[in-house]
């Protein structure tokens, strides 16, 4: 009697647990649909794209792909995106990370109302300012240029204030102590002591930086127009108005463009994950 | 004493940080302001003052205020199905007999990494009539196939199903991260005393996540707020303009028709319009608090 309630009740548990299992994985098979379209259509021809389901892989890829690279350099586009990535995540971690340890270390006169701007400025929508910097980079003459594009990124608040949260609790004054009296140059001191204990935050940030920036759209947009100087998501958008309705060459364009965040997630899945985390913690 | 000598460094650190902030933010942000009250003469491209007259505009032609209904419709449609799927998956991930999370979470993940061009192009060709991937299926199922992009509230609905898709992988890992911060003792001391798995969701789990529910929830509206990649690039035009998004109508009156000085306003109106969402949007969650507390108050009187 008692056998049968317990064997009862096991089995209303294995029914639950097989019902969210099954919840867990329709969701996954959702969420990889996309991806399996875009696989499977890059390699078919347009008839079978349009007129019906494909489930097997077929064997027109290398014929998408010869027609895409007819309208598009998509090396170039490639190239110019990682140049472009690498040199803002550098450009922009080296500054943010200078200006947030002068916040975390220093007491200077304005610091706790610079420190204010800066969490009011990270606030504010990323589009609030973009006209007046269009005409400014017009007058300039900065259009179409690369500087454009990474200079003003040192503008990061957010990054401003998670390197300063790591420091605040990362690096111990001693330390930054022992080495003044130790006769220790300033640039010195942070070159050698304070980037290398930033290690772990530097990774995180530049991670987050590289991926944004490999994604952004907008002011490459407004940016550029220059096809020679054009980024990766750029050309990718410029695809379907350079060849109309082939479908074909569209979906090898996209699953060129998605190649290069499978391999930054292959090594950085973790500290993505990470970082996301500890996001949550802080505000938890 | 050494230190204080030191201090002066700390201007030299953040001189680069605070020019390029002047210089890229703080004055295109001013300037736009300014130009707000100009108008541009397309050809040489001149200012001239014309006090109110783009808000008087932006109140008056009703794209604007069409844009904002825009944006809030894909924006709920989307914010819904996301924050529910994310919170119920990462509940499911965080339990401690189930297998193959780790795999699971990287695909739920894994699109919020995909470039909004692509994703923007690839919702466009599944969805695309009669030809597109979710229309075959519809079509082997037996049924007429669906013109999407020329009916507004399925053209937006694909829209809102685009950004769910990439948003939700990401809220899963921030929902899990607050289920981990709870502490076991809490849920162990529940179990004793009997609560169900449901209660322990309800009573526990719930109120102890606000505060992360209430940063996904205020974050979601200034970024949902600013969507323009998907609005720009899923459907090329659709009837009526309906998912031309607040930042999609300041990029088209800039970059389309070449009104600067009304693009500008259209900024700030859509700067307004964040500002009273985000307000509001900590003021319903903060209601919510005092519901918990009374609540359990009350609980806590009875017993």
């Amino acid at each position: 009697m008692k056998d049968k309630a317990l064997t009862a009740s096991k089995m209303k548990k294995y029914a639950a647990r097989i019902v969210v299992y099954l919840f867990a994985i329709a969701v996954a098979v959702t969420a990889f649909y996309p991806f399996f379209v875009m696989i499977i259509s890059a390699t078919h021809d347009n008839y079978n794209i349009v007129a019906k389901i494909n489930v097997l892989p077929g064997n027109q890829l290398a014929v998408n792909y010869a027609r895409l690279t007819q309208n598009i350099e998509l090396y170039r586009g490639i190239f110019n995106s990682v140049i472009l990535a690498v040199a803002v995540t550098a450009v922009q971690n080296y500054f943010t990370a200078m200006a947030a340890y002068a916040f975390s270390k220093f007491e200077f006169k304005g610091r706790n109302v610079l420190f204010g701007v800066v969490m009011v400025a990270m606030m504010l929508p990323g589009q609030l300012g973009i006209i007046g910097f269009y005409k400014e980079i017009q007058a300039l003459n900065l259009l179409n240029s690369y500087f454009t594009l990474i200079v003003p990124t040192i503008a990061n608040c957010f990054a401003v204030f998670f390197y300063k949260q790591y420091l605040d609790g990362g690096l111990p004054n001693e330390l930054l102590e022992a080495a003044v009296v130790d006769g220790c140059g300033e640039l010195k001191i942070f070159h050698r002591i304070v980037i290398p204990l930033m290690v772990p935050a530097l990774v995180t940030q530049g991670v987050m930086t590289f991926i944004g920036n490999w994604n952004s759209y907008l002011t490459p947009l407004i940016v550029l127009n220059d096809k020679k100087k054009m980024t990766l998501p750029l050309m990718i958008a410029t695809v379907r108005d350079s060849t109309h309705a082939d479908y074909g060459a569209q979906y090898v364009g996209m699953l060129v463009s998605v190649i290069p965040m499978v391999i930054v997630f292959c090594f950085a899945s973790r500290i993505i994950m990470e970082k996301i985390s500890i996001g949550a913690a802080v505000k938890g | 004493m050494n230190s204080k000598k030191r201090n002066k460094y700390a201007y030299f650190y953040i001189t680069p940080f605070f020019i390029v902030f002047l210089i890229f933010s703080l004055f295109p942000i001013l300037y736009s302001f300014v130009l707000s009250f100009c108008d541009m003469d397309v050809l040489s491209g001149k200012f001239t003052f014309v006090g109110m007259r783009n808000y008087q505009r932006l109140f008056e032609s009703g794209y604007f205020f069409k844009s904002i209904g825009n944006t809030l419709l894909i924006w709920i449609m989307s914010i819904i199905p996301q924050l529910s799927i994310a919170f119920v998956l990462a509940l499911i991930l965080s339990n401690k007999w189930f297998r193959g999370r780790f795999l699971l979470r990287n695909i739920y993940y894994f699109p919020n990494l995909v470039t909004p061009v692509t994703i923007g192009l690839l919702f466009g060709a599944m969805f695309s009539y009669p030809g597109g991937a979710v229309n075959n299926i519809i079509t082997m199922l037996g049924l007429e196939a669906v013109d999407f992009q020329n009916n507004q509230m399925l053209a937006r609905m694909v829209i809102a199903i685009a950004i769910c898709w990439k948003n939700f992988g990401f809220n899963i890992i921030y929902f899990t991260a607050g289920i981990n911060s709870i502490s076991d003792d809490v849920l162990e001391a529940a179990e004793v005393d009997g609560a169900s798995n449901w209660q322990k969701i309800t009573r526990i789990t719930l109120p102890l996540m606000r505060p992360i529910l209430i940063y996904v929830l205020v974050t979601s509206v200034i970024g949902g707020l600013q969507m323009f990649d998907e609005s720009h690039l899923v459907f090329k035009s659709v009837p009526g303009d309906a998912t031309v998004t607040m930042v999609k109508y300041l990029y088209d009156s800039a970059f389309e028709r070449f009104q600067f000085g009304y693009a500008a306003a259209v900024a700030y109106g859509i700067f307004v319009i964040i500002i009273i969402a985000s307000v509001f949007s900590l003021l319903v969650t903060k209601e919510k608090k005092d519901d918990y507390g009374e609540k359990k108050g009350r609980k806590g009187a009875g017993k």
